[in-house]
This record gives structure tokens, C-alpha cells and sequence, in this order.
């Protein structure tokens, strides 16, 4: 493939809002709030900017955001669709515009308000026959039996997975321990201060049995993360930029988005292997360049199949290389540093992506030693961000 | 089943794309479509074969005989229309279709993954039906 957009473009600013269970104000507001403090870190105005892309699930029109924050000319906008699994494609989408020439400036936004708006766990039985972009065309097939959750579609697979593979509830538990950990010592994170206990995990409610219990779940959650996007040349004169080192997309024949059920063997994730593979061997990376990885943990389950499917340790390994504290501190692929969806909250994967810029910079609550190149996987996108 | 004995469970979704597939649910009959010029079965249902392009199809029954390829016992969260835990699978039949659907007439601990089913059906609202299954029991067992 061709990989010209190898370090052509960065990541120049990071915003977020505070992440809560009620923001008590309109995701605009809140996409409006992050993104100022975006253009901030990065030096920038909002007269700069002339691209925006956002998921096609996300509800902030763009001229309704144009309008709020004030940008004078937008010369590109798009969306990315796959939900959450399609989080890290708005770098991808920047990445390309930016070098492409149409852009300048692009923000990268989501708002959400996952808690205390429109829940994604709220077992509604609406079905919509044309697509919302994020797998709603597809859901109609689970709709009718009940199969109504985020955790109810994926804990058909995450089953599977643990049947061929011989994995336990206490293996998922592993990681969601460690993510916790993180989450424990990191004051945005919903579970600031709440690190748990193998047996804690264990002792919370099934959701969907054998495989998803409570504390495997990522947390609802409102809030948002903007991020800046400019080329290469014009980040080297801005405040600590992080290049895009890497971006890849791969969206499989017959994959659905969180309900996918009908590719031949649901114990492995095929879109992320061919998602890694443009990502690591399109643009000439190997998994030992990787310091720090954000690895989209929805439910417990999907991160073992990533963290397999991505190449860190072959098919069924994941809860071996999880025992093992690979995703700690000092192991060798340290995880989810901000405490993961699961431990931090769920701003729909975006959050993952400013932790990842946070730890190249040295801003992180959980600080690693130095680490220079990052990634971050949601199933069928992904990003590689190194230090210049 | 409510108090009335109208069915609880919704009605399944219809488009111009799936309704035979419900339609004959309707009647009792689980069905899948089956590319006329190159032979593919396909489901969930399309429009267009995804190998030979055909618009052409026409709709097979199906045996109703299968496995359960993976399951998963709902507990929470909780919608009025359904009685819980819910028993969602995805179920292998012999045809080589996969089907979502749930399991009835077992306990949930009796569910593993390869265990034989066979086909039934349930009411929905608005006079619908579903296909769900239940296990396929010896003459002796």
C-alpha cells in the first residue's frame, strides 16, 4: 500500500471537557467547549480551522458547530462510520485531507452524552430499517429476540471466543484489574480511586452470561474530546507535537459493526488483522516499535481479541499475556493507561487517543518512562502516533 | 405473553429487503433466499447477490435442524417485552445459514455450544412470528 501519509500530518492539540454522568448541557456545548481547549493547547483560533470530522453517530451538526464556535470557512468535512469502531478513522480522514492539500487545520470532535442522554445500554426495542451508519440495518435481526445492548450483541461472540479458546471470566477479570488500577490513579477517570480486586470483579453481576459480568462493561458516560490535525510542517513551530505515524482502516465483507455474527469464525477479529496489518506493514512498523497501546475495551472480551488479532500474541494467548502483567506498568505492552473505557469513561474511543498523545508528551497520570510511538486500535481503525 | 394473552415480544421489522423472511415465519415456515443464478444462500437477506451480482432469488425452506454455534444468557439491562434471562443464540443450520435467534424448552444450564436444536416459533405483537429453537431431543431422551 502506499504510505505517503507516514508522519506527513500531526496531532498539535488536545481538549477534552470534564467526563461525568450528567453533563447538564447540550453535546454541542460540550463538542464547542473541547474543541476550544483543543485550539488552545495547540496555539491555534478557531479562524485557523477549515476541516472537521466527526462519527456519523455523533449528534453536533457540523454547521450547528460552525455556528457555535465561530469558523469562518470549512473547506473539508466528513464522517466516520462503525460507531466506536470507527473512532481512530477521524485521524485517518484528517490525516488524508491534510496531506491531500484541502485542509489546513482539521478538528477531530465527539460529543457525547452516553449516561444521561441516549443510552446504549438501554435495552430499547425501536428498530430503524435504514442504516444510522453504526450497524442499526443489522440489529434488526436482533431486536426481535431480545439482543438489545452493546454487551448482548458482542457477548455472542466473546462466548465463542471462550469456548475455542478455553478462556474464563477470571481471565477477562485480569485486565479489567489492571485497567482499574490505572482508572484508581487517574483523577478524570470514573473510577478515580476505586481500584478493585480479581474477587471484585468476580463478585459482579452477570450481564450476559458466561462472558460479560458488570465490571467488564465500559463506563456511560458524557463528555468530550476534540483534537487538532495540521501537517507535519506547520506542527514543528507549534507546542509539543505528536505525527501521525500511521493510519489504516479495514472493514471486511460480511463484518457488522457491534453485531457481528456472521463471518465464519466470530473468535477472531479478521478486520482488525487486516486493519494491523496496512497499520504495521503498510507503513513499515513493528509491534516492538509500540511503547504504550490504547486498545478499544468496550467489554472486557473485544480487548483480548484485539490485542490477538493486532499480532501481540497468537490466537487464545491473550489471557496468558495478560497474566504474565504484560499490560502493566512495566510490562510489555502497557494498556489503557488513562484506565481504559472500562476504567476512565467511554467518550466513545476518542478519550483512548488524547491518553495516547498524553503519554508521548509526558502528560499522562500514569506516565510510562519516555515511550516515543503509541497505538491505538478500535477493531477496524487505528492510528500509530509517534514523538518527532 | 401479557395478562391478555397478546404477545410481549415486538414485532420484527419489516423492509422491502427482509419481509419474506418474516412472512413466512408468519406461517411457520423458516426460509432463507437463494441466489437464482449462482446457487448462494444469504442471510441475513439482501438485495443483490454478493458473488454474482444477480438480483434474482428465490426463497428455500429450510430443514430447521442446527447447532448452536455460540449463546449467551441475558440478564441485564431489562426491556418489559421480554422475559429474562433471555436466551440469545446464533445457530448453525445445516443448510450453512447462521441465524440469530433464542433458545426455548431448556434450562440455561443445560446450553453448550454444538448442542443439536431444531426449529420452533413464537408470536409477536401485531400478529408476527419468529423462529427460535429448542433442543432436539432423542426418541429416548
Amino acid at each position: 500500500m502506499d504510505s505517503r501519509l507516514r508522519d506527513a500530518t500531526a496531532i498539535v492539540g488536545v481538549g477534552q471537557t470534564e467526563f461525568s454522568k450528567a453533563a447538564g448541557r447540550s453535546e454541542t456545548q460540550l463538542a464547542a467547549e473541547a474543541i476550544l481547549a483543543a485550539l488552545a493547547d495547540a496555539g491555534l483560533t478557531t479562524a485557523d480551522v477549515d476541516g472537521l470530522v466527526s462519527y456519523t453517530i455523533d449528534p453536533v451538526e457540523e454547521t450547528e458547530l460552525v455556528r457555535t464556535v465561530g469558523i469562518p470557512e470549512v473547506h473539508f468535512s466528513s464522517r466516520v462510520p462503525y460507531g466506536g469502531g470507527g473512532s481512530q478513522g477521524v485521524l485517518l480522514h484528517a490525516a488524508a485531507a491534510v496531506a491531500a492539500g484541502v485542509a489546513d487545520v482539521v478538528v477531530a470532535y465527539r460529543a457525547i452524552k452516553a449516561r444521561s442522554g441516549e443510552r446504549f445500554g438501554r435495552a430499547a426495542v425501536g428498530g430503524r430499517g435504514t442504516s444510522s451508519h453504526s450497524g442499526s440495518t443489522a440489529m434488526q435481526w436482533c431486536t426481535p429476540y431480545g439482543v438489545l445492548t452493546p454487551a448482548s450483541w458482542m457477548s455472542l461472540n466473546s462466548v465463542r471466543y471462550m469456548h475455542t479458546y478455553g478462556v474464563s471470566s477470571e481471565d477477562f477479570g485480569r485486565a479489567v484489574v489492571q485497567f482499574r488500577e490505572y482508572a484508581a490513579n487517574n483523577p478524570n477517570a470514573h473510577f478515580y480511586k476505586k481500584p478493585i480486586t480479581l474477587d471484585d470483579h468476580q463478585a459482579s453481576r452477570w450481564i450476559a452470561e458466561p462472558a460479560i459480568r458488570l465490571f467488564d462493561c465500559c463506563q456511560e458516560t458524557d463528555g468530550s474530546v476534540a483534537l487538532v490535525i495540521t501537517s507535519a510542517e506547520r506542527a514543528s513551530a507549534s507546542n509539543e507535537p505528536v505525527l501521525i505515524g500511521a493510519a489504516a482502516n479495514a472493514a471486511l465483507f460480511e463484518e457488522e459493526i457491534a453485531s457481528n455474527h456472521y463471518t465464519p469464525d466470530i473468535a477472531t477479529m479478521d478486520g482488525c488483522s487486516a486493519m494491523a496489518a496496512r497499520l504495521f506493514e503498510g507503513y513499515g512498523f513493528t509491534r516492538s516499535d509500540i511503547d504504550v497501546a490504547m486498545i478499544y475495551d468496550a467489554f472486557s472480551p473485544m480487548f483480548f481479541l484485539q490485542l490477538e488479532a493486532l499480532g501481540f500474541c497468537g490466537p487464545g494467548e491473550a489471557k496468558d499475556f495478560i497474566a504474565d502483567g504484560n499490560l502493566g506498568p512495566q510490562g510489555s505492552l502497557p494498556c489503557n493507561t488513562n484506565g481504559g473505557l472500562i476504567g476512565e469513561g467511554y467518550i466513545h474511543g476518542l478519550n483512548l487517543t488524547a491518553e495516547a498523545v498524553r503519554q508521548l508528551r509526558g502528560q499522562s497520570a500514569n506516565q510510562l518512562v519516555d515511550p516515543t510511538t503509541a497505538l491505538i486500535c478500535a477493531s477496524r481503525t487505528g492510528v500509530i502516533l509517534r514523538r518527532p | 405473553m401479557t395478562e391478555t394473552g397478546e404477545p410481549s415480544r415486538p414485532a420484527p421489522l419489516l423492509t422491502d429487503d427482509n419481509h419474506f423472511y418474516w412472512d413466512a415465519a408468519r406461517e411457520g415456515r423458516l426460509v432463507t433466499q437463494k441466489c437464482l443464478r449462482c446457487g448462494r444462500l444469504r442471510h441475513p437477506p439482501g438485495p443483490m447477490c454478493p458473488a454474482c451480482h444477480s438480483l434474482d432469488f428465490e426463497i428455500i425452506d429450510l430443514a430447521g435442524e442446527g447447532v448452536v454455534y455460540s449463546y449467551a444468557i441475558l440478564h441485564h439491562p431489562q426491556n418489559p417485552a421480554f422475559e429474562y434471562p433471555v436466551l440469545a443464540a446464533l445457530v448453525d443450520l445445516a443448510e450453512g445459514v447462521r441465524v440469530l435467534s433464542n433458545l426455548v424448552d431448556i434450562d440455561p444450564s443445560e446450553i453448550t455450544i454444538g448442542m443439536p436444536v431444531t426449529v420452533d416459533f413464537r408470536p409477536t405483537r401485531h400478529d408476527g412470528a419468529v423462529p427460535v429453537f429448542k433442543p432436539k431431543r432423542t426418541v429416548n431422551g
